[in-house]
């Protein structure tokens, strides 16, 4: 996993609350047993007209967004299906930040995961951040993990939380199973305790 | 010790070790595997040369990209048919248990794992889906998770977690003619929202969730990620251990007895704390519908449509206009009368016996209007072969319905069951996001005899005319 330091990047706005995990990357693209490649499906109904050619409109079919690194969206952003197609679309298509007053839970954990780093801020903060992208390439925003802070055009600086788990992991690049695993010791004691309490535990096998 | 809530207890139970940032290691009892959220997890193990820490706590099963037509003949898309063939790979590499395509046994994973008494009260419960939340009426902690954490619970079995906060949905009271299970918790969305639930476990609780059998209990908690929780709760009860005993993996004998001892200890004790509480009157709820494309945009089916003018948030009244136009409805027009196309009775939360049964109850002696297109996907091949027993095979196919193999089906529209642009289901799925059911399709989420109601008539209406 690529490490998530300073972020300084064309952002993108999409004013819309509950943009689901479909819309991101709706099922009949979920066929691939791949991570990578789902960039050219990402928001595909917004994107794509019905005869396949691009929406002209959509604000990620235009310059320079087409560039944009940071995506800014209303409330619970990623909600609905657990599908990690969604921050891998996200992802090949080139974001590594997405910015919103809330997320849904299972998305907000995946993002992490990925080396996406999701942002929680106000609503009003929201809109002051869609205005800046709407300026485009004369206005990029900077994202600074190690100092929490992003940093307006204007070089207003709006701090954001992160839990410092989270933080010095995407800091490192780092992926989860590692570090669970220096605890498997823990693990393997949980283990022999739980077969003392709950004996009854039935193992599965269809032999 | 300080009184505790249901979800407190099972993570309490759960807990391997918290770290020093408050993230705990979670130990997870059972891990549900599909076609779709697992191949890159499995390759992800092979290129770190790791193992399944527990293979004989996971099962496979392929549900979301299988054909529901005939299973004799291949599967035709080349894409469908890899995915399926590298999960058997993939299975038979890792020594996981694995219920074919062919078998009598697959189905729907949510629907399953209860069936064969894989999920179980007390237990956590992960997949790689959302959905997973349904477990969670056996009085299980159970979740949808990525593909990262899937290979994370492959490898380590565990996850890493912090605790959810605590909230009581209680409906009280005795439902009325025509209401079901999925009314329920279609006026529970649509109370708190599509992200009231977010960062909460939810517990089902109250007289009028007591009164609910281990398939409407599953519809309640199925849903409770379209709330925006983590996961739903109902505490096990005699019910519970009724649905349980006797199950091809449930504990049998003396250790059947064991287990249900251990099992009753799981309720929230008096005095518990929940963050956040909510109570409906069970005689308030009608049989309900969505008119738009968020699982929140819950009406009445007595209701008109709502109109956008009475919105006072402008990001709202836009999205509400934009919710109109896609699903070709107008403001104010009353939902009961709406012509439908496709009638969809399947899914992880509304395809169980009980399910069948209530849409086979309303179909009886009638046929499906004319120029309407009505499926039953039944959510497992035990479940169909159930309903081929009472006879209600015939009942649907005497009135005109499609009589299907077992799988995701429309709900996802991943394999070929899917709507084509403009047409407007009557679904008894989860989500009616715009696309879900196929690119421009239009979902209306109702119960099972609401969406029989809908393929007899040919249009969204109130079950309670048909009595």
């Amino acid at each position: 996993m690529d490490k998530f330091t300073v972020l300084s990047a064309v952002a993108a706005a999409l004013p819309e609350a509950n943009i689901d995990t479909d819309k991101i990357i709706p099922a009949r693209f979920l066929k691939t047993t791949q991570r990578t490649g789902l960039g050219k499906h990402a928001f595909d109904s917004m994107r794509y007209l019905a005869e396949g050619s691009e929406n002209p409109d959509f604000v990620l079919n235009q310059q320079p967004w087409r560039q944009a690194e940071i995506l800014v969206t209303y409330d619970n952003l990623g909600c609905g299906s657990s599908r990690e197609h969604a921050p891998w679309a996200l992802l090949d298509f080139g974001i590594r930040c997405v910015i919103a007053p809330s997320f849904a839970d299972i998305f907000f954990n995946n993002c992490f995961k990925n080396g996406i780093l999701p942002i929680r801020l106000p609503r009003d903060i929201c809109d002051a951040l869609m205005g800046d992208a709407a300026m485009g390439s004369n206005a990029r925003l900077t994202v600074d993990l190690p100092r929490q802070v992003v940093i307006r055009p204007d070089g207003q600086e709006v701090p954001f939380e992160i839990d410092p788990f989270r933080k010095h992991m995407l800091l490192e690049g780092l992926d989860d199973i590692g570090q669970t695993l220096q605890h498997e010791g823990e693990i393997t004691v949980f283990e022999q305790t739980v077969a003392g309490e709950r004996p009854w535990m039935p193992k599965i096998s269809f032999e | 010790m300080a009184p505790r809530t249901l979800f407190d207890k099972i993570w309490d139970h759960h807990v391997v070790e918290t770290l020093p940032d408050g993230t705990s290691i979670l130990y997870i009892d059972r891990h549900l595997l599909h076609e779709v959220t697992s191949p890159q997890a499995f390759e992800g193990l092979r290129l770190a040369g790791r193992k399944l820490r527990h293979p004989e706590m996971t099962v496979a099963v392929v549900d979301h990209n299988v054909p529901t037509s005939d299973r004799t003949q291949p599967i035709e898309e080349p894409e469908s048919r890899n995915q399926i063939e590298t999960l058997e790979r993939n299975v038979k590499e890792f020594g996981v248990p694995y219920i074919p395509l062919l078998s009598a046994n697959q189905g729907i994973v949510h629907v399953v794992g209860p069936e064969q008494g894989i999920s179980l009260p007390g237990m956590t419960i992960v997949c790689g889906d959302s959905h997973t939340s349904t477990h969670g009426a056996m009085g299980a902690l159970a979740f949808g998770i990525g593909t990262s954490e899937v290979e994370h619970v492959m490898a380590t079995q565990t996850i890493l977690q912090r605790p959810a906060k605590n909230m009581r949905v209680t409906v009280e009271g005795t439902l009325g003619a025509g209401v079901s299970a999925k009314d329920v918790m279609l006026a529970i969305i649509g109370h708190i929202g599509t992200a009231g639930g977010t960062g909460h476990v939810i517990e089902f609780a109250g007289s009028a969730i007591r009164g609910l059998d281990m398939a409407g209990r599953m519809t309640i908690c199925n849903m409770s990620i379209e709330a925006g929780a983590r996961a739903g709760l109902v505490a096990p009860d005699d019910v519970t251990f009724d649905y349980v005993r006797g199950r091809p993996f449930a504990p049998k004998g003396e250790d059947f007895d064991k287990a249900v001892a251990y099992w009753r200890t799981l309720s929230s004790d008096d005095g518990a704390h929940f963050d956040t509480e909510v109570t409906l009157r069970a005689e308030d709820i009608a049989p309900s519908l969505t008119w738009g494309t968020s699982p929140e945009t819950v009406l009445p089916i007595t209701a008109t449509v709502p109109d956008p003018a009475q919105e006072s948030d402008e990001a709202k009244r836009v999205q509400m206009q934009r919710m109109l136009d896609y699903m070709g409805l107008d403001a104010g027009q009353k939902i009961a009368g709406t012509p439908v196309d496709v009638v969809f009775i399947g899914s992880c939360t509304n395809s169980r016996i009980e399910d069948l049964r209530a849409a086979a109850n309303v179909a009886a002696g009638r046929k499906v209007a004319d120029g309407v297109r009505a499926m039953i996907v039944p959510g497992s091949g035990l479940v169909k072969r159930q309903a081929e027993e009472e006879g209600l095979d015939k009942i649907f196919l005497d009135a005109g319905f499609e009589w299907r193999e077992a799988g995701c089906s429309m709900c996802l529209g991943m394999n070929p069951d899917r709507l084509t642009p403009g047409q407007r289901c009557a679904s008894t799925s989860n989500r009616n996001f715009e696309g879900r059911q196929g690119p421009g399709g239009r979902t209306h989420l109702l119960s099972p005899a609401m969406a029989a109601a809908a393929a007899v008539t040919g249009c969204l209406t109130d079950v309670r005319e048909l009595a």
